[in-house]
């Protein structure tokens, strides 16, 4: 005798689809409320040092904002693919390659005075960088139909490559003491401060804007409307004459050209220079950002900043309480195990008690 | 392993956090906590790597253990080097830590500027060159550590190729490929070096294939300039030696580790904190080699001969006592051109500039 059971829903529940993640939310901080008293800290401070504290400050917030753009634009970009079964899980790749050409373009015109024109040229050249990385899986998936998961994953580590490479060559600061770093960019090549006293800069709004364009793009036009029926039934798709080919090509540099705009973004903001590592990954944390949000634009804004926060709060717990980085890990863990796992309400209702014999 | 390495976090992060309840307390507590001086400390692996980020933990926890009474510390590990780091000092920083040890060379330029937003707050930066009223850096000479390494290197190796793992070719990491391949030259002349740069400082995966990698090419003694034992293992496993790095890693691979240089930050961090305490603290530059303890070799291994061990102490205790220096003249870069003429040593300035090869090492630096 079960106390309880599933049963099936005649269609899936939108209340549901909608009411999961916050569900997930609370049983993860629920859980780590008893994983704190498990460890024997005071569970309250524990989880005030960690969701609270790191937001409770105007620089806290900043940060916050920091963090998330990169993840919400990658994640904008990948989600609208992923909507048309176009599968780019290489926007870490995308992401490094805008880096590479945006801050090419800023140490191109180092000391030479540039003026307001640079940064919308960098921002240019950082998009067209991602697309330009993301056309080759696009290619070929097209022309020959090879898995754009494989092709674009694997871009990904040649990108870090050659990065590497351009870090410890022509990018090198001759002044450096033949460290693999670039110079520092000039005022001209940094992104303006939004709010004095972060550092949030303009890559934030840029962020904010891609999440209002995405959702039009989905939900208002003709080609969002094309995304949804190739994603959902490719073979209806086919028969009202939707060409899916230029659908993947447009999902493919929609995405790439995102990511390279937050990889131009982090080296023209918050970096100042080329490094060798731009990004701890968050190409890849995207990917959990999209769905996380359920691949809705709005709710990818929310995830995207869920997921800053469980970094930085990571960082915090550490300081304040000498907690173990791997609980950020753990964090994220259940996050994503109660989503995946309270997805079952979403086709499923759950009935107490045992069956009628009746039934 | 990976369960003593838990538990041994985890108790450590519980005995840490009974420290600060306890020295927090409940009420009174934020006035008795302003009198003790807030030491932070960023790391760029986990403590528990077992090489670099964990001698560093061994000097805060050397701090508390001296200046518990009048100090208390808190770190932050498996920082990356980019955007992050920067947060997470000025987080130390905005949080009443007075004195900010930063670990890894990629943490220069973000340290820089949150040095300048909080200048009564004192910064250290190891291993960087840049400077600033509030910001001191230090580093240990690592190179001097490679000299007895090369010569052990040199008389231990019957296939005459030595493995590398490189981190990033910077000139730290090139001037102790060079020193390591003076040394091994001099014991050996036919001996040669290959490199495997893995482009992390931490990353026990990428390790382990360099080693297989570099023993495939015929390597059957490995050196490292990462921060896991993951190569000491492979060399275990295979029946091969190897150096540990930053920290006695016989634990590993007992058979393989014919001895490691471990970099000991206890005096040096005890001083700066003292320094610090004393009002007597300047942004000044140490670097500082086996005279100075900032450097010790690990017990030698039990299966190397007697007149191994004695070559090797000879050359670590005349490094000491200025009697060698670890490029003395003539050295030849790959080209066979004099580098360093005959009758002189390195210059400071060369080694932290070193971006070539000597003689002996296979392929070119990375450019």
């Amino acid at each position: 005798m079960s106390l309880f059971r599933l049963e099936p829903r005649g269609e899936a529940s939108k209340t549901m689809l909608y009411a999961t993640p916050l569900l997930a939310v609370a049983l993860t901080l629920a859980s780590g409320f008893l994983l704190f008293l498990a460890l024997g800290f005071d569970p309250v401070r524990a989880l005030h040092a960690f969701f609270v504290a790191p937001v409770s400050s105007l620089r806290g917030l900043g940060e916050l904002a920091l963090k998330a753009t990169p993840l919400v634009l990658c994640a904008i970009g990948l989600s609208i693919g992923f909507r048309a079964n176009v599968w780019n899980i290489g926007a870490e790749g995308q992401l490094t390659l805008g880096a590479i050409a945006g801050g090419g373009v800023a140490l191109a015109f180092y000391g030479e005075g540039a003026g307001w024109w640079l940064l919308p040229l960098m921002m240019l050249a950082g998009i067209a960088g991602g697309m330009l990385w993301a056309a080759i899986p696009a290619f070929l998936r097209v022309r020959f139909n090879a898995s754009e998961i494989l092709t674009s994953l694997m871009l990904t580590y040649v990108a870090l490559l050659l990065l590497n490479y351009m870090v410890n060559g022509p990018y090198r600061d001759p002044d450096g003491f033949a460290f693999p770093e670039s110079r520092l960019f000039e005022e001209a090549a940094t992104l303006p401060i939004l709010i004095a006293g972060t550092r949030v800069h303009l890559g934030a709004l840029f962020a904010l804007l891609a999440v209002a364009g995405g959702w039009v793009l989905m939900a208002r036009t003709f080609i969002g409307f094309q995304i949804k029926v190739i994603g959902l039934t490719p073979q209806a798709a086919g028969y009202a004459g939707f060409s899916q080919k230029r659908i993947i090509w447009l999902c493919m540099l929609l995405s790439g050209g995102l990511a390279g705009l937050a990889g131009v973004g982090e080296i023209a903001g918050p970096i100042g220079q080329i490094t060798p590592s731009i990004s701890p990954g968050y190409g890849f944390t995207a990917i959990i950002v999209a769905f996380l949000g359920r691949l809705h634009p709005l709710g990818i804004l929310l995830a995207g900043l869920l997921m800053a926060l469980s970094f930085i709060g990571g960082e915090a717990a550490q300081i304040e309480l000498s907690l173990p980085k791997a609980i950020t890990g753990v964090f994220q863990g259940m996050l994503l195990f109660f989503l995946l796992a309270t997805d079952v309400l979403i086709r499923y209702r759950v009935r107490f008690g045992a069956r009628r014999a009746a039934a | 392993m990976n369960r003593r390495t838990l538990g041994k976090t985890l108790l450590g992060g519980l005995a840490a956090a009974a420290v600060a309840l306890g020295a927090g307390g409940f009420g009174a507590g934020p006035a008795a906590a302003q009198e003790k001086l807030k030491v932070g400390f960023v790391y760029v692996g986990p403590v528990s790597d077992h090489g670099y980020s964990y001698q560093h933990d061994l000097g805060r926890l050397a701090v508390e253990k001296e200046l518990g009474d009048k100090v208390t510390t808190s770190y932050v590990e498996n920082v990356p080097e980019g955007a992050d780091a920067e947060r997470v000092i000025e987080q130390l920083a905005a949080g009443g830590h007075k004195l900010i040890f930063t670990t890894s060379f990629g943490f220069m330029n973000p340290t820089l500027r949150v040095a300048q937003r909080y200048p009564d707050v004192k910064f250290e930066h190891a291993t960087g060159y840049r400077r600033s009223k509030n910001v001191a850096t230090y580093a240990a000479r690592f190179y001097e550590g490679r000299t007895p390494l090369g010569l052990i290197a040199g008389k231990m190796t019957k296939s005459n190729i030595i493995g590398y793992i490189g981190s990033f070719p910077i000139p730290e990491v090139v001037s102790g490929i060079n020193a390591f391949t003076l040394a091994l030259r001099e014991a050996n002349p036919q001996a040669e070096v290959r490199v495997v740069w893995v482009n992390s400082w931490y990353d026990p995966g990428k390790e382990a294939e360099a080693a297989k990698a570099l023993i495939d090419q015929g390597a059957d003694v490995i050196s490292l300039h990462t921060d896991s034992p993951a190569a000491i293992q492979v060399a275990q496993e295979r029946g091969l030696y190897a150096f540990g790095q930053s920290s006695d890693m016989t634990r590993f691979g007992p058979k393989a580790h014919l001895t490691a240089i471990v970099d000991e930050w206890d005096q040096y961090y005890i001083s700066r904190v003292k320094a610090v305490l004393d009002g007597t603290w300047k942004a000044e530059d140490t670097w500082g080699g086996f005279k100075d303890k900032m450097l010790y070799l690990a017990p030698y291994n039990p299966a190397l001969p007697q007149d191994v061990v004695a070559l090797a102490e000879k050359a670590r205790t005349d490094i000491m006592e200025g009697k060698r220096h670890s490029f003395q003249g003539p050295v030849k870069d790959q080209s066979g051109k004099v580098v360093i003429p005959a009758g002189q040593n390195a210059t400071d300035e060369q080694i932290l500039k070193m971006d070539w090869y000597v003689e002996g090492v296979v392929g070119k630096v990375p450019k």
